[in-house]
């Protein structure tokens, strides 16, 4: 392998919090490998050098919510032989996806003394909504061993071993009992894609959904069960309203229990 | 210690008082000692170090999607129902690293790993667990395909089994004959009676491994008032067994009725999340994964519980085979309660009711099996000669 050059990374930020990209410094034993294995080209959070591409990987983290974000992400697609969405903002919206329920033009009036020099998308949204991505890690912020496994898998050109089933699994196998059927605890788990080694429920928390829907998801079937456990629908549409709230199947979710809600 | 004779079928009694010296013998044969213990707010199986680490005082109360820890009964120690673990958590631990190997100048290389598994001794294993065992141990260790990894855990076992005195509330050993009273697959098998003034265990011998430790423990031989006293104990959770599964031509019940519409009622509550699978004691899918680290000098295949409710599991060129939340859940009831039958000579299913209570929406085998018993019962159509393929189809209405 010595001699072969090595593959360019870039690192680019969207409308985030820069979280996802602190996941990947904070692989402390780690990056000084990655640091060997592939020349990190372009990564503002780490460095000021920046080289210029065409780059072989990618990761983009923060959702598309400006015209120019709109317009960087095309360019970030153009130079780029891989292209992987990174976080809940790049997979799912981000927090910053609750505009999409609401008029965005109303948050800018109120907020800016200026709106005038404010330029938004009406929506914030993954992504994959503005071009084709390779790969989408999930979480908020991403696992960094997820990261490592998608950095190794590229390198040697092999798949990713990254599951797409439900939390509950990496729950299950991590011996973690079920809050929700131990102690009537709200969690999004069976509906929310696994990678966090079930962070959460092992803090005796409900799943907040970080990683987004699963391979199938069911909200319908798991909103039905908070019912019975007491929950009112104001309470879901706000639980599908986290991290990933402009993922498709969370964001069907929330609407159909706010319009019970009105109706209620 | 009198002249009893322990040995296998005879019954002893040990008081609870010296019940510790169970755990003293079996400790100093080098086993590490797996029971029930409270952790998390459930009774579940870990490393217990002294008999007061097992549950006293405590007991739960199960249904569906729904498990409460309480407080029991006196200080009985063995008055639960099953916790979400079985055995097979540490005889099929759910990742097992199945080789590493090192990259050579033309090649690689196997390392050879020598870690030898832990030496288990079980003690509180209902009698469902154990039928359990014996169905994993068919379906792992005999016939072309006997996985080493298993069998290499399962040789070294002891089990000292508790026969059931409290019924479970999603349970039903009784329909699938499992249970309440432990019958093979033991080496010593304990029968807890709490009386006003004592407190004592009739313990039944099952091997000649359990004969050799009870003859370490302070013991006699059980009077026919203390037999009697098991014997009521058990029968008495039998009675007030929490659920029924009619297992009569079950088989054909589920293979004549593939295409029935009434899966689809069935799953659309259905979460596909894996839940039931992991849970059962029985259930024994896994996939592999090819690792590599960053350098690539060092690759390793990992072996990892999997469930036959994940896209994954059915993913061939394309997609998955089983792309609807109807075709999986199907599949796995069918499997449990039919296909196993063809494949292992036995249902997969031993009544333990971990998948009613533990699955988050309660979704219950034994009235799933009920309903579809019912409306066949009841001439509802069921279209007839649908081919398998078009097993997909209700995807949609499933929603």
């Amino acid at each position: 392998m010595g001699e072969k050059h090595k593959p360019k990374l870039a690192v680019w930020k969207f409308g985030s919090c820069a979280g996802c990209q602190l996941a990947l410094l904070n692989l402390e034993d780690e990056l000084l490998e990655i640091a060997g294995a592939v020349e990190i080209a372009y990564f503002l959070e780490a460095s000021r050098a920046a080289v210029k591409g065409p780059y072989d990987l990618s990761l983009a983290e923060g959702s598309i919510t400006t015209p120019h974000d709109a317009e960087r992400i095309r360019e970030v697609r153009r130079t780029s032989r891989y292209l992987v969405a990174i976080g809940a903002c790049a997979t799912g919206g981000g927090i910053q996806a609750l505009r999409n329920f609401a008029d965005a033009d109303d948050f800018v009036r109120t907020v800016y003394a200026t709106p005038k020099y404010i330029e938004t998308l009406a929506e914030s949204m993954p992504v994959s909504d503005h071009v084709h991505v390779d790969f989408e890690l999930r979480g908020c912020p991403v696992n960094g061993r997820q990261l490592l496994e998608l950095t190794s898998a590229f390198l040697h050109g092999r798949r990713p071993n990254i599951p797409t089933y439900s939390l509950c699994i990496e729950c299950k196998q991590r011996q973690i009992p079920c809050v929700m059927v131990s102690k009537g605890t709200a969690c999004l788990g069976p509906v929310t894609q696994a990678g966090c080694g079930a962070l959460c429920p092992a803090h005796n928390r409900g799943c907040y959904g970080c990683f987004g829907p699963m391979e199938t998801p069911n909200p319908e079937a798991l909103s039905e069960q908070w019912k019975r456990l007491g929950l009112r629908d104001e309470e879901i549409v706000r639980a599908y309203r986290g991290f990933t709230a402009a993922a498709e199947a969370f964001k069907k979710e929330s609407e159909a229990r706010e319009k019970q809600a009105i109706q209620s | 210690m009198t002249g009893f004779p322990a040995k296998i079928g005879s019954r002893a009694v040990l008081e609870r008082r010296n019940l510790q010296k169970l755990f003293d013998v079996l400790s100093t044969q080098g086993y590490r000692i797996i029971g029930p213990t409270v952790r998390d707010g459930v009774i579940a199986y870990g490393e217990l170090s002294s008999v007061d680490d097992l549950p006293a005082g405590w007991t739960d109360e199960q249904e569906g999607a729904f498990y409460r820890l309480k407080k029991g009964e006196g200080n009985a120690l063995f008055h639960y129902g099953t916790g979400p673990d079985s055995l097979k958590r540490f005889l099929y631990p759910p990742l097992v690293r199945l080789w590493k190997a090192r990259r050579e100048d033309s090649g690689f290389r196997i390392v050879e790993e020598n870690d030898e598994p832990p030496k288990y001794a079980f003690i509180g294993v209902h009698p469902c667990d154990l039928h359990a065992v014996a169905i994993q141990d068919k379906v792992l260790m005999t016939g072309e395909y006997a996985d080493p990894f298993y069998a290499l855990r399962r040789r070294k076992v002891f089990v000292v089994a508790v026969n059931c005195v409290k019924a479970g509330g999603t349970c039903f050993c009784v329909s699938m004959k499992t249970g309440p009273k432990a019958t093979a697959g033991f080496d010593l098998a304990l029968t807890e009676i709490l009386e006003e003034e004592r407190h004592y265990l009739v313990a039944e011998i099952g091997s000649e491994a359990g004969a050799s430790v009870l003859r370490e423990i302070p013991h006699k031989e059980a009077s026919a008032s203390e037999q009697a006293a098991a014997e009521e104990a058990v029968a008495e959770a039998a009675r007030r067994m929490g659920r029924v599964l009619d297992i009569t031509g079950i088989r054909d019940l589920l293979y004549e009725n593939l295409e029935h519409p009434f899966w689809d009622e069935a799953a659309h509550r259905c979460l596909t999340c894996g839940n039931c699978t992991m849970v059962c004691p029985t259930c024994f899918c896994t996939t592999v994964e090819d690792v590599t680290d960053l350098s690539g000098e060092v690759a390793a295949r990992l072996r990892r519980w999997d469930s036959c409710f994940t896209g994954e599991f059915t993913y061939i060129h394309g997609g998955s085979v089983r792309a609807s939340a109807r075709s999986r859940y199907r599949q796995w009831l069918v499997h449990k309660l039919a296909a196993w039958l063809d494949q292992f000579g036995t249902l997969g299913c031993v009544g333990c009711g971990r998948c009613i209570t533990w699955c988050p929406v309660g979704i219950d085998i034994t009235a799933v099996a009920r309903a579809l018993r019912e409306k066949k019962a009841a001439g509802l159509p069921a279209p007839a000669g649908t081919p398998e393929k078009q097993g997909d189809r209700h995807e949609h209405a499933c929603r």
